[in-house]
């Protein structure tokens, strides 16, 4: 069993004791993870709310502006509901969270639920190409590397792996988006339209590659581990001594096994990559999720980056969850 | 592993440096990692690069050699001569001009250095140095967030391991409440909240943001320490459950919070440059990598990319060597992972 099982029934068990359920029911195992999301997902709307009415002090002076009465500051925080004791501002928050409607951006007045639905459709433009040709490519060069695993190639492979993730990713996008749009015009400097077409084929590209080229390092080390961890097996050793070739265990009956921790964690990383790809929104003016952040951040506008954070933290606790499933029923194995 | 073969009973600590010692891309990185922190010593203590902000050279100036002979009198005003054009009736009020400016602006007369390795900045100032003054606060965050955020780690981590119940339980929630916000995200948020920026508040956001991944590990070092029979036995001797927390479990578990420390130290410093190029970083008058960047995104447009590559190619060799000696000193303090 990979390392990655072991983390993830690390990371959900709170008794600290690593009982296999009776009988691995599913539906039990349903619940008790749902359970389990709960507290979690209460914590999450503590911390936010502690965050951003208790530290981040008091909204209606951001509000107001610079030139602002006693007068208006007071009516700002009766509309905000600040003037009430802490325990009703957390009940208003719940109730956002619960109905989803989380109030209106402070800086534009657009409903802030709205903002969510528009920047995703961007957001997912770019990120489920790159995922897709990342994992595809990982996955090829991750098993090319283990072919010649120990080798020279394989170290050096590695050590280039490690200085191309040291240079930072804001050079890379400095660079190429100067380099390949601005000098060479292979690309759009930046830009968005409302057709998907265009926006896929001719603004897309480059957001794309340059992603690639930063993610690839990384995900190649990841994969190459995972593999790695499967030639070592029994079953690898007993296919060799059928016979088989080299190629076809590595292609056939490793590739196999070890696409379940890559599955398992591309899913539970989508969640962050939507924010992740915030830098090459920024650059590029891709008007999705990872921009608006970066903007609400900018301009101060707190309803837009709770709502944002809360949304965010509940996807990873549902992709979490369905890496896990998706890890039950490829893998026999795994009892969660 | 057996101590009994070994001769001298070599400690993990030996043992661990013997191991480094043999790898030699190990040691060529700690080199690089120990010029790294000698020039934030020299930088921080003012024997280096503490003259950064004197105007050494005309805006922009391209990256020059000795040889490369400076202009006659080596000035600004020298530089930015124009011949006179006796067709220009205003001529002569440009030069009084220039005149007055000369002697309101002593400074820009000043000696002009002719050896810049990395050209001049849009104020004249030496790239060379701006790097290692920028150097000194990206690094200097980068090493007192991960202090932090490994010092914070550790300590709920030993708490959680070592006490288990419901102290655990409480942790473990407050674990999987960090760990479901991404940390990117979590570090953009709490940037928003914290309206003042400055060096200190970047630190702490990164500090109180990275425990996650420390604590984890230390809590599973506590829980394998703590039924051991050297806890037990200082257990019966009287020790004190801080003591044997820190004076007897942490010595044999802090291997893995120098590991952590290392990749955290990387993870930071990468963090601290883009929110320093976002603006949410570094205030103004504060040099960092990250701000560099910012300024040379714009320059290189204009065709200046000496401020860009200075910058980045600082950056990129101190990552690089940090991240192998991280990987190496994994492999040689924990020998039993790959």
């Amino acid at each position: 069993m990979g390392v990655t099982c072991c983390v993830m029934r690390y990371r959900y068990d709170f008794s600290g004791a690593l009982a296999p359920l009776p009988g691995s029911v599913m539906p039990a195992f349903l619940l008790r993870r749902l359970g389990q999301m709960l507290p979690t997902m209460l914590g999450v709307v503590l911390l936010v709310f502690f965050l951003f009415n208790w530290v981040g002090g008091d909204p209606a002076y951001i509000l107001a502006g610079k030139m602002s009465s006693a007068e208006a500051i007071a009516n700002i925080r009766r509309q905000l509901g600040v003037d009430q004791p802490y325990y009703v501002q957390l009940g208003i928050f719940i109730k956002q969270v619960l109905t989803f409607d989380f109030g209106q951006s402070w800086a534009t007045g657009e409903p802030v639920g709205q903002i969510i639905a528009t920047r995703l459709g961007p957001s997912l433009t770019v990120l489920v190409p790159m995922t897709v040709l990342e994992t595809l490519i990982g996955i090829a060069l991750a098993l090319a590397v283990a072919f010649v695993r120990g080798s020279l190639t394989d170290r050096a492979v590695m050590i280039a792996c490690t200085v191309g993730m040291s240079v930072s990713i804001l050079v890379y996008i400095i660079v190429f988006q100067y380099g390949l749009a601005y000098r060479l015009g292979l690309f759009p400097v930046q830009g968005w339209s409302d057709s998907f077409a265009d926006n896929l084929l001719r603004y897309a590209p480059l957001p794309i590659l340059i992603g690639l080229t930063v993610s690839i390092a990384p995900t190649l080390r990841l994969y190459r581990s995972f593999v790695l961890d499967e030639v070592n097996q029994d079953y690898v050793r007993t296919a060799r001594a059928k016979g088989l070739s080299e190629r076809r265990v590595m292609w056939v009956h490793v590739l196999r096994n070890a696409s379940i921790p890559i599955i398992t964690h591309v899913m539970a990383n989508l969640p962050a990559l939507l924010i992740g790809a915030f830098l090459l929104e920024r650059f590029f003016g891709i008007p999705g999720i990872g921009r608006e952040v970066i903007l609400a951040v900018e301009r101060s506008d707190f309803p837009v980056i709770k709502a944002i954070t809360v949304c965010v933290a509940a996807a990873t606790m549902v992709f979490n969850l369905l890496a896990d499933l998706l890890y039950r029923a490829v893998d026999p194995r795994v009892q969660l | 592993m057996t101590p009994a073969v070994d001769p001298g009973h070599a400690g993990l600590w030996t043992l661990a440096w013997r191991r480094l010692r043999a790898d030699r891309l190990a040691m060529a990185a700690l080199a690089v990692v120990a010029a790294f922190l000698l020039m934030v010593l020299l930088s921080a203590t003012g024997l280096v690069a503490a003259d950064w902000e004197d105007e050494v050279a005309v805006n922009f100036a391209p990256p020059t050699f000795l040889g490369t002979p400076p202009d006659a009198a080596g000035t600004n005003a020298a530089a930015q001569a124009v011949p006179d054009n006796p067709f220009d009736p205003l001529a002569a009020e440009l030069r009084a001009l220039r005149a007055e400016l000369a002697r309101e602006h002593p400074e820009a007369n000043a000696p002009r250095r002719p050896t810049l390795p990395f050209g001049a900045d849009k104020w004249g100032h030496d790239i060379v140095a701006k790097t290692v003054k920028g150097g000194e606060t990206s690094i200097i965050v980068g090493l007192v967030a991960a202090l932090l955020a490994v010092g914070l780690g550790t300590l709920f981590g030993a708490v959680s391991g070592f006490y288990g119940g419901l102290v655990d339980d409480f942790f473990n929630w407050f674990y999987s409440v960090f760990t479901a916000i991404p940390s990117i995200l979590m570090i953009l948020t709490v940037a928003a909240v914290l309206q003042q920026k400055g060096v200190l508040t970047i630190v702490l956001i990164l500090g109180l943001t990275g425990w996650t991944g420390p604590y984890r590990l230390i809590r599973a070092e506590y829980l394998r320490h703590k039924a051991r029979e050297y806890v037990l036995a200082a257990d019966a001797i009287g020790a004190s459950s801080w003591r044997r927390m820190f004076g007897h479990i942490f010595p044999n578990v802090s291997h893995v919070a120098l590991v952590q420390l290392s990749i955290l130290v990387v993870g930071f410093i990468k963090a601290e440059v883009i929110l320093s190029f976002l603006g949410f970083g570094v205030p103004v008058g504060v040099v960092s990598w990250g701000s560099m960047l910012n300024e040379a995104q714009n320059e290189l447009l204009l065709g200046k990319w000496w401020q860009l590559t200075a910058a980045a190619v600082a950056m990129a060799v101190l990552v690089t060597a940090f991240s192998l000696l991280a990987d190496a000193l994994r492999d040689a303090l924990d020998p039993k992972v790959k």
